[in-house]
């Protein structure tokens, strides 16, 4: 509500720039236009579940579109004091810093190798860490499945964080490498000249170089990770590993009947992602679109 | 200490899992640094390899494996049914139609989904107030995940519930159905959900793409006498090329492994009307027991997805697979 109030209340100005083709005042206003139904289609959704988690199920199933009278705080206030919540919450945040964790190191070690080493394969050892970029984990689900319970890793958090550190390596590869790529020759002749080895370059000098783009990789596999939903619904059947997806869901095919309740854990399971979001907001849109340019 | 690292490095000094540097002109080669190489890089890549070959091409290879036995997951592999169960997966029509059901969203999202999100893009591309906020909104359900996005929806989908009741306040109540019960529609359902969480990841990457394009080429164009229809048409889209083309490779083969969302909102129903490729083999892996067959279903999966990321970057992406990999990534 505020948002698109925010937006509405904003009067189109005349472009700054000497930008031709936005001087159009009709597509400045059309524009505008645009920008407001993608404010309402996008916000009113997720601002329902919100409002609603502060409602009652039988107000919900009386006036589905109504506000609520009065605020009812009951519907978190549960949720936040039980234990589950936060289970699911410590779940996913454990298991997206073992991947992340796991993915990065291992991710900027191959791509230091295959980018500031000359040797014979190179290229070839490349396109093969790039085949993971080609096909979905679920191709591989039944076998890593099966994998995985002969490894006894069934209902174990490094069950599902190992394969999908395995999986994220591909796209840490190939963002990493030309990046590690780029950076002058100079300063790694300097640096052996100055008399430390190839890897006392990649750990004092090319690593802190390379910050932004492990950045971006580090955000990329974590956000992937908190989001993964089909290893952990295959490797856990105890509940109490379950990650904040495969809780969400679990929670509601359990009270599916009562709505408000799945509203408000639906809404709180949002809030951690939304909230990291606002916050790094500029690194994960930057690092999704072009903070590393090829 | 980051840019100035290799002057605070000192020989001798010991590195975390490194042998004791010996000196090493660049570039020179001799027998003992050739030894030396080979080790650094089999302790950089070796973990990688391993964990990479261990958790992603061993099961990719070990489906193939499975897909020619008739198999439920346990005990051993002893019935071998050579093709039999590529054949059953091509005779049986809920898998037909699954494929069906994916190829319709992969379309959907080229002929829909693409030009929504360039149309987005080009609007959203200049100077507005509040343009910032805007771009935060609108890719704000790319980061949620499908699983909560699924559930938001099938809450706001039920009968008479949100969805309803707004198109009602529209005017629109004669349109209303049951959205995820009515198998005409529920395909197209979960393709709005898709796309309410999908469309901003477009739109981002496209206005990352508009950015690099320099201003000078627009006012060039418009000096030379071109309207701005023309403009965008001739100059800037052929400019966003290896922007669109990372998206439809992207969006593809997201389309052909769609699986949390009709998974969680139909579970593939009603009748199959739903199911994707993805659904089907869980489903036939997982509740069925049928390992050889949903191997066998992975493995045809795969087929689709390698067959055409290997079309595709021979005649699509050629020209720009490296700068435009990492773009679209990075």
């Amino acid at each position: 509500m505020t948002a698109s109030t925010q937006l509405l209340t904003v009067r189109a100005k005349p472009p700054r720039s000497r930008n031709k083709a936005a001087s159009s005042p009709l597509a400045t206003a059309l524009a505008y236009l645009a920008g407001v139904i993608i404010i309402i289609i996008t916000i009113v959704p997720l601002l329902f579940i919100f409002i609603g988690g502060f409602r009652t199920t039988p107000q919900i199933n009386n006036d589905p579109t109504g506000l609520p009278h009065p605020w009812l705080w009951t519907n978190y206030r549960i949720i936040v004091t039980s234990h589950v919540f936060w289970h699911f919450l410590m779940n996913s945040a454990l298991i997206a810093i073992i991947t992340t964790t796991l993915a990065v190191s291992l991710g900027a070690m191959a791509a230091f190798a295959l980018s500031r080493y000359t040797f014979k394969g190179r290229e070839a050892l490349f396109s093969f860490f790039t085949i993971g970029l080609l096909f979905p984990l679920t191709v591989a689900a039944l076998p890593l499945y099966l994998l995985l319970r002969d490894l006894g890793l069934l209902e174990n958090m490094f069950g599902v964080a190992i394969p999908e550190a395995a999986f994220s390596l591909s796209i840490t590869i190939v963002i990493l490498r030309p990046f590690m790529r780029q950076i002058p020759g100079e300063l790694e002749d300097a640096a052996v000249i100055d008399g430390t080895t190839k890897l006392g370059f990649f750990w004092r000098v090319l690593l802190p170089l390379s910050a932004p783009a492990l950045t971006t990789v580090a955000i990329l596999a974590f956000v992937t990770s908190w989001n993964f939903f089909i290893l952990p619904l295959l490797v856990f059947n105890n509940q109490i590993h379950f990650t904040l997806p495969l809780g969400v869901a679990a929670f509601q095919s359990q009270y599916s009947a009562d709505t408000a309740r799945v509203f408000a854990f639906t809404a709180l399971s949002m809030l951690p992602t939304l909230l990291f979001f606002t916050v790094a907001q500029r690194r994960i849109v930057g690092g999704l679109t072009g903070a590393v340019k090829g | 200490m980051a840019s100035e690292g290799h002057t605070t490095t000192r020989p001798g000094q010991p590195v975390p899992g490194v042998v004791p540097p010996a000196r090493q002109a660049p570039g020179r080669k001799s027998t003992r640094s050739g030894v030396r190489q080979r080790l650094e890089l089999l302790l950089l890549i070796g973990p990688a390899f391993v964990l990479f070959v261990g958790f992603v091409l061993v099961p990719i290879v070990v489906a193939v494996y499975y897909s020619f036995y008739k198999w439920s997951g346990f005990g051993p592999l002893n019935h071998p049914v050579g093709l039999g169960n590529y054949r059953r997966a091509f005779a049986d029509t809920v898998f037909l139609h699954a494929i069906q059901h994916n190829v319709t969203i992969a379309l959907l999202s080229l002929f829909l989904q693409l030009p929504l999100s360039i149309g987005l893009a080009l609007l959203l591309n200049r100077q507005l107030r509040g343009r910032g906020f805007l771009r935060l909104v609108v890719f704000a359900p790319y980061v949620l995940s499908e699983a909560v996005t699924a559930v938001m929806w099938l809450m706001l989908l039920q009968p008479d519930g949100f969805v309803d009741q707004a198109f009602k306040h529209l005017g629109l109540g004669s349109l209303v159905t049951t959205w995820l019960a009515n198998t005409h529609v529920v395909l197209y359902t979960l393709f709005v959900v898709i796309t309410w969480k999908y469309i901003g990841f477009g739109v981002i990457l496209l206005l990352a793409g508009l950015q690099g394009i320099p201003t000078e080429l627009r006012e060039a164009s418009a000096l030379d006498g071109a309207s701005p229809w023309q403009t965008t048409r001739r100059v800037i889209l052929p400019l966003l090329g290896p922007t669109i083309r990372i998206w439809i490779f992207l969006s593809m083969i997201g389309s052909l492994q769609v699986f949390d969302i009709p998974w969680i909102m139909t579970l593939g129903g009603p009748a199959g009307a739903s199911t994707t490729m993805s659904t089907y083999l869980i489903d036939k892996g997982f509740q069925s027991y049928e390992f050889g067959y949903g191997s066998a279903v992975a493995v045809i999966l795969f087929i689709f997805c390698f067959v055409f990321a290997l079309l595709y970057q021979r005649f699509a992406l050629r020209r720009d697979t490296a700068g435009a990999l990492t773009r679209m990534a990075g």
